[in-house]
């Protein structure tokens, strides 16, 4: 069996964490206000799978890496100016709506439609990784649609490590309840991985990565396919920030000895 | 007319039905009253007939899939036995509670049934359509959907619903054939991560003891931030004296250990680190967002990325030198400007801990 993978990493953008969202309702439903001139990163749990998935191609040589990512082709290639530079990969994209008010069942179409024709993507070799739950719809289940349009039968989901074997089968660790984790072996490709934090840090900019993969990246931009995503039934009743305010007390003249006889009592109160 | 089929599976601890399963048929009953819709249950077990039939939920259908291969948690077959039943009860409305096992599979049932599915669902209701509640980008914003397309699953967030507690009695279970797929997965098993295996300690008559970080069912969720491993008032870092206290405070009170990202991050880039605190801890943004009904922070600056993990704490108390930190801008109950150290020292005292906590390896 041969030990090489096909890794194909589905990935989002989605705004900085730190940037205030509001709502707001426009002709295509709710989204978030000025979403398109917000700071965007990489959604952060894709970005794990995107950061394990060459990680794990270097341990196996003839191993490659796609990155697919639906958004707005503008910006993708600003995202792109900052993780082309982690490690090296050959982009897929797909210009479409961004945000998370969009139907999954659409997206996870339209990102298997886009997987099911790269050139050179073998089937049996692939793994197909991604965030567990993105950042904006959060829903957990896009991949998994992907996997299963794609007629894979092994998925895991809340992944933090993989580990494969000489023999091509791999065991993996999944998030359960409870704070533990699911310990399974898999066969081998194929697979889908939707990975939680992974054991990876962030990789340093290379700009030497970065040049290389821009000579593809470019291209593949100016060839995105343009996709509308539609809403399938899906009807936004509602769309609202939390109105929860809470008054808060600062406590600023008690003892330590003091505080803690309060929050004793705060804690044994029923 | 709609029709609603619960499905539910059994827990590994041994009990016929996990606590969320329970509460997905609380919800269940609910909704068909509302709606004036049939019930029906379906559960996904390795349990013996005997079992199954010991439980009875009202007077609805019960399904059950059943067996050796449905024992354990895996996509192949737990895929194969919610289509079973799916296909079987032929429900416009699918409610499961959003457990691991099921939020691996919900969304491939749904393809394969030509639904649509939403997760997450916090609150459902329905009197001329049906409507769920679910939050967006990470619990900042709430949205209340309904859709058009049948049939609807919905997986629901745990502790949301009473568990349901109906009175057992015998009831007539439809077992339903299933063929098992080519499985290519074996599950071995669970086990807490290595790290959490630290956390360990010898109780005040020399037992030894272990025990575990995260427990959802905890009354209290105690976060620890990254200023337990700052330079404190005398200008050095007290690493070892943050363990021992934050060990000894979680074993006693019996609460669950959280923790923000910059604390469990910064293993990797190379500061002090509390080793017995994993990504799993994690709370915020890209960790979790437990439902405990107080929680205290300590050391934590309290920024938007992690407080929208405390989306469904209670009562919300913290700690921090700093009388400007966000927590004090309408994000906690009460914030205490205090030092944490001498804080937690006292309140350890006054709860009496019998526990020493040895000084975990990687700490010094």
């Amino acid at each position: 069996m041969s030990d090489s993978y096909h890794i194909v990493v589905c990935a989002g953008i989605v705004p900085d964490p730190l940037q205030t969202l509001e709502p707001t309702t426009g002709e295509n439903g709710p989204g978030v206000k000025n979403e398109m001139l917000l700071p965007a990163v990489l959604d952060p749990w894709a970005a794990s799978a995107f950061y394990e998935a060459p990680n794990l191609a270097a341990k196996h040589a003839g191993s490659r890496v796609w990155l697919v990512s639906l958004g707005p082709k503008a910006k993708l290639q600003q995202l792109m100016m900052t993780v082309a530079q982690k490690a090296s990969f050959e982009l897929v994209p797909i210009d479409g709506p961004i945000g998370g008010f969009t139907d999954a069942h659409a997206t996870a179409a339209a990102l298997a439609d886009a997987i099911a024709v790269i050139p050179e993507l073998d089937r049996s070799k692939l793994l197909l990784f991604g965030g567990w739950e993105s950042a904006t719809r959060g829903a957990g289940v896009t991949l998994q649609l992907v996997g299963e349009r794609l007629g894979i039968m092994d998925q895991f989901q809340g992944v933090d490590r993989i580990d494969a074997r000489d023999d091509g089968s791999f065991e993996v660790l999944e998030r359960v309840e409870g704070g533990k984790h699911q310990i399974s072996v898999c066969a081998g490709a194929p697979a889908v991985l939707g990975w939680a934090t992974g054991n990876l840090a962030e990789p340093r900019n290379n700009p030497r990565v970065g040049m290389a993969n821009m000579r593809t990246i470019m291209p593949a931009l100016q060839k995105a396919k343009s996709v509308s995503l539609a809403a399938d039934g899906l009807r936004y009743i509602s769309v609202s920030l939390p109105s929860q305010q809470r008054t808060t007390r600062v406590v600023k003249d008690l003892t330590a000895d003091e505080i803690a006889r309060e929050l004793v009592e705060w804690i044994e109160a029923e | 007319m709609e029709s609603i089929l619960v499905l539910a599976h059994s827990d590994e601890t041994g009990e016929p039905l996990s606590k969320g399963s329970l509460e997905a048929v609380t919800a269940g009953r609910e909704l068909a009253a509302q709606l004036g819709a049939t019930l029906t249950v379906g559960i996904i077990c390795g349990i013996s007939d005997n079992m199954v039939n010991s439980l009875s939920f009202a007077g609805a259908r019960l399904l059950v899939v059943s067996g050796e291969a449905f024992a354990q948690p895996r996509y192949a077959s737990d895929a194969a036995a919610c289509e079973g039943i799916c296909r079987a009860a032929q429900a416009t409305i699918v409610l499961a509670p959003h457990s691991s096992r099921f939020a691996r599979v919900m969304a491939a049932v749904a393809h394969r049934m030509q639904g649509c599915i939403d997760t997450h669902i916090t609150v459902m209701n329905g009197v001329d359509e049906v409507h769920a509640t679910r939050w967006f980008y990470r619990q900042r914003m709430e949205a209340v959907v309904t859709r058009e397309s049948r049939p609807w699953f919905l997986l629901l967030d745990s502790g949301t619903h009473a568990a349901y507690a109906g009175e057992a009695a015998p009831v007539q279970a439809e077992q339903i054939a299933v063929e098992v797929p080519a499985l290519r997965t074996t599950v071995l098993g669970t086990r807490v991560p290595e790290q959490g295996a630290i956390l360990a300690g010898t109780a005040s008559d020399g037992s030894s003891q272990r025990w575990e970080t995260i427990r959802p069912d905890a009354k209290l969720l105690f976060v620890a931030g990254a200023g337990w491993t700052k330079k404190q008032p005398d200008g050095k870092i007290h690493v070892a004296e943050a363990g021992e206290l934050i060990l000894q405070f979680v074993h006693a009170s019996g609460a669950s250990l959280g923790s923000s990202k910059s604390l469990v991050d910064q293993g990797g880039e190379g500061a002090p680190v509390l080793p017995f605190l994993t990504h799993l801890n994690q709370v915020g943004q890209t960790g979790s967002t437990p439902r405990h009904p107080k929680g205290l922070a300590t050391c934590c600056h309290g920024e938007e990325p992690h407080v929208v993990g405390w989306r469904f704490i209670g009562e919300r108390r913290a700690i921090s030198l700093d009388p400007n930190c966000s927590w004090t801008r309408g994000k906690a109950d009460v914030v205490y400007v205090a030092d944490a150290f001498q804080v937690m020292e006292r309140v350890n005292s006054l709860l009496g801990t019998q526990v020493s906590c040895g000084v975990p390896e990687g700490i010094s």
